[in-house]
């Protein structure tokens, strides 16, 4: 590939992060609301659709499973994590209007910067394979926030185990 | 300086000696731009020419000292009775006086003989010291002081005797600045009451850029904030609406780089710390920048650039926006720092299997490692001195705030808790800042201080939970 097109590439997969929000955990308190703590009582405020609807976002992320999740300091996908992530890239083959941000997370247990790129890494291991699965890497974008954004803040491995994870988020391309 | 009095006691010829102002125009001026730092003329007024070389051939060590290697400190008795109104100072004066009195009174080294226990009252600045009224309290180091104000500026001068062998220790100083530069005065007396007693370097006058943080750990806001390094007039430059992480102050304070999720996606930003001029160091879709640091030169940035989950450290001209890659493995590599000379890059690597040190070659390369214990080794900083360097460590499930010498040895741990990271060399390389967070919900980050001995550990004041602090240099 050479440079050009793959530049084209990145610019057309930013113009769909701008829409998807990447930057959802702002200050307007909306951290959450597109997955990562989307959890129980549906009520649509977020553009999330129908639960029921298995078409919607909130289909993919409560019936077909928005997150992974990572054994202490690593990246590799565990058997559980491939079949959540087998599941995702066939919902998204036949859903191919959306497109995709995998948000990388890490527990506290680590130093900052270190934790930024351990959440990169599992960031990108979930894109790798969806890509395998067939899922066009120009749906796609990482972002790492290391420790940043724990949706569980109990400090012991309870809570540990779900801040460590990777999460499927899902927007709208139209216009991308 | 034995028997001398203050050097400059005709009014006239002080204010001459004083009036070389920095020109406006110059480049260390952006910092001034911020009101408290508005034309401080940092006047040294050395006794010039006759009596300094008189000093030369008398001068004499001095009886009270302190050596802060020595592995036990008894604090050092000090008096500051309240310095004197020589005109329009008001509360200033005694303001002034009680800001040096906890500057000092913070390292540990020095203890304040109360004031209720007080012989002699100092009247007058030009009054000769009564030093059996102060033998007789104990105390060793005495520092008097007086504060003129007038229009736009105040004068500040002091004097440190050396209570047992009643002599003055050093000359006076003098010192002339706006009066919301108030604060910065009585640092600077501080500053040379400390260097002259301990003989290192003077380190109060200076700021501490770091990250404010306020919500629920889950929902974490977070902005850059800049403070005096007892944490006196905060100033927040940057607003809540994206993470920003990890600041570090330019070699000459007048800029500060750090790493904000403003695009939506993290990226590298050096900000003009006097107009809040901000510049994203060209985010690269598709790549994440983060751990950015200067060269002691100001002109370049390492940081690390991650691409499809691997990270590794560049370095980029900052004028120019070249970039070139120093590391190239399939590990994590960040955190990098350069030794003071500009020569060599201290980072972490987990390339082993766990985070350690490495030491590498400014041009980048391999790297040695240095870190040899147990447990997990990061953000390594090597200190302004040269002499060390100071990590965060991980072991048994405990963080540790340590520092060892740049080839790996004589690691000293100099604290423990349930998290702390990210250490920051104060300017004379002797006093470490670092964040420290408590367990579970309610476990907010706030600042610490442990001097590199291991001593005097304390929570340094912050109006409201902290983390990620950068100290910058001296101030100019």
């Amino acid at each position: 590939m050479t440079l050009l097109p793959k530049a084209l590439l990145l610019v057309a997969a930013f113009g769909m992060a701008a829409c998807n929000n990447p930057n959802r955990y702002g200050q307007d308190g909306a951290g959450g609301a597109g997955g990562a703590g989307g959890n129980g009582g549906f009520i649509d405020t977020n553009g999330l659709g129908d639960p029921s609807n298995p078409k919607s976002i909130a289909y993919f992320n409560q019936s077909v499973g928005d997150r992974v999740l990572f054994p202490v300091d690593t990246s590799t996908l565990t058997a559980e994590a491939r079949g959540i992530l087998s599941g995702q890239a066939s919902w998204l083959a036949s859903n191919g209007d959306y497109a995709i941000i995998i948000e990388g997370h890490a527990d506290e247990q680590g130093t900052r910067e270190y934790n930024l790129a351990l959440g990169a890494r599992r960031a990108a291991s979930v894109q790798d394979f969806l890509i395998s699965q067939g899922v066009a890497p120009s749906r796609m974008r990482t972002i790492s926030y290391g420790k940043e954004r724990p949706i569980e803040v109990c400090s012991d491995e309870a809570c540990y185990s779900k801040n460590r994870r990777a999460v499927t988020v899902l927007s709208m391309g139209a216009g991308a | 300086m034995i028997g001398q009095n203050f050097p400059c006691k005709h009014r006239a010829k002080c204010a001459q000696s004083q009036g070389q102002s920095r020109p406006d125009n110059s480049p260390l001026n952006n910092e001034d731009k911020m009101s408290h730092f508005k034309s401080l003329t940092a006047a040294l007024l050395i006794g010039l020419s006759s009596l300094s070389s008189l000093a030369l051939t008398t001068a004499a060590h001095a009886e009270i000292t302190i050596d802060i290697n020595s592995p036990v400190i008894e604090p050092m008795p000090f008096a500051v009775p309240d310095f004197i109104d020589e005109g329009g100072a008001g509360g200033l004066a005694a303001d002034i006086s009680r800001v040096v009195a906890a500057d000092l009174a913070g390292t540990g080294l020095f203890v304040e003989t109360p004031k209720d226990a007080y012989i002699s009252r100092v009247t007058s600045f030009d009054a000769p010291i009564s030093y059996p009224d102060w033998q007789a309290i104990n105390t060793q180091a005495l520092i008097t002081g007086a504060v003129q104000a007038g229009g736009d500026r105040i004068v500040v001068k002091f004097r440190l005797f050396d209570v047992a062998s009643g002599q003055p220790l050093g000359e006076g100083l003098q010192f002339a600045g706006t009066p919301g530069s108030w604060r910065r005065m009585a640092h600077k007396v501080a500053d040379a009451v400390y260097a002259r007693i301990t003989g290192e370097g003077p380190y109060f006058d200076s700021r501490v850029v770091y990250v404010a943080e306020s919500g629920p750990k889950n929902q974490r806001q977070k902005r850059l904030g800049v403070m005096d390094y007892d944490g006196a007039n905060v100033k927040y430059l940057t607003d809540s609406s994206s993470i920003v992480l990890a600041p570090r102050f330019s070699p000459n304070g007048d800029r500060i780089l750090f790493t904000s999720y403003a695009s939506g996606f993290p990226a590298i930003y050096v900000m003009n710390v006097g107009s809040l001029k901000t510049r994203n160091l060209g985010e690269v879709p598709g790549t994440m920048t983060f751990a950015p640091r200067f060269s002691p030169d100001g002109n370049t940035v390492v940081f690390s650039l991650e691409k499809g989950g691997n990270s590794d450290i560049y370095s980029m001209d900052i004028n120019s926006g070249q970039m070139s890659q120093l590391t190239n493995a399939p590990s994590i590599e960040t955190s990098p720092s350069f030794s003071p000379d500009g020569s060599q890059i201290v980072f972490e690597s987990d390339r082993s299997g766990t985070q350690q040190i490495y030491v590498m070659s400014a041009g980048g390369g391999e790297g040695v490692r240095i870190s040899g214990g147990k447990g997990r080794y990061s953000t390594p900083v090597w200190s302004p001195r040269g002499d060390m360097i100071a990590f965060t460590k991980q072991n048994e499930g405990r963080f540790h705030i340590g520092a060892m010498l740049t080839d790996g040895t004589e690691e000293r741990l100099l604290t423990a808790s349930f998290l702390d990271e990210g250490p920051t060399w104060a300017p004379n390389g002797r006093v470490i800042m670092f964040t420290r967070e408590g367990a579970g919900a309610g476990g907010q980050a706030g600042l610490m201080s442990v001097d590199v001995s291991g001593r005097n550990l304390k929570a340094v004041t912050t109006d409201g939970p902290a983390s990620d602090p950068s100290w910058s240099p001296m101030l100019p």
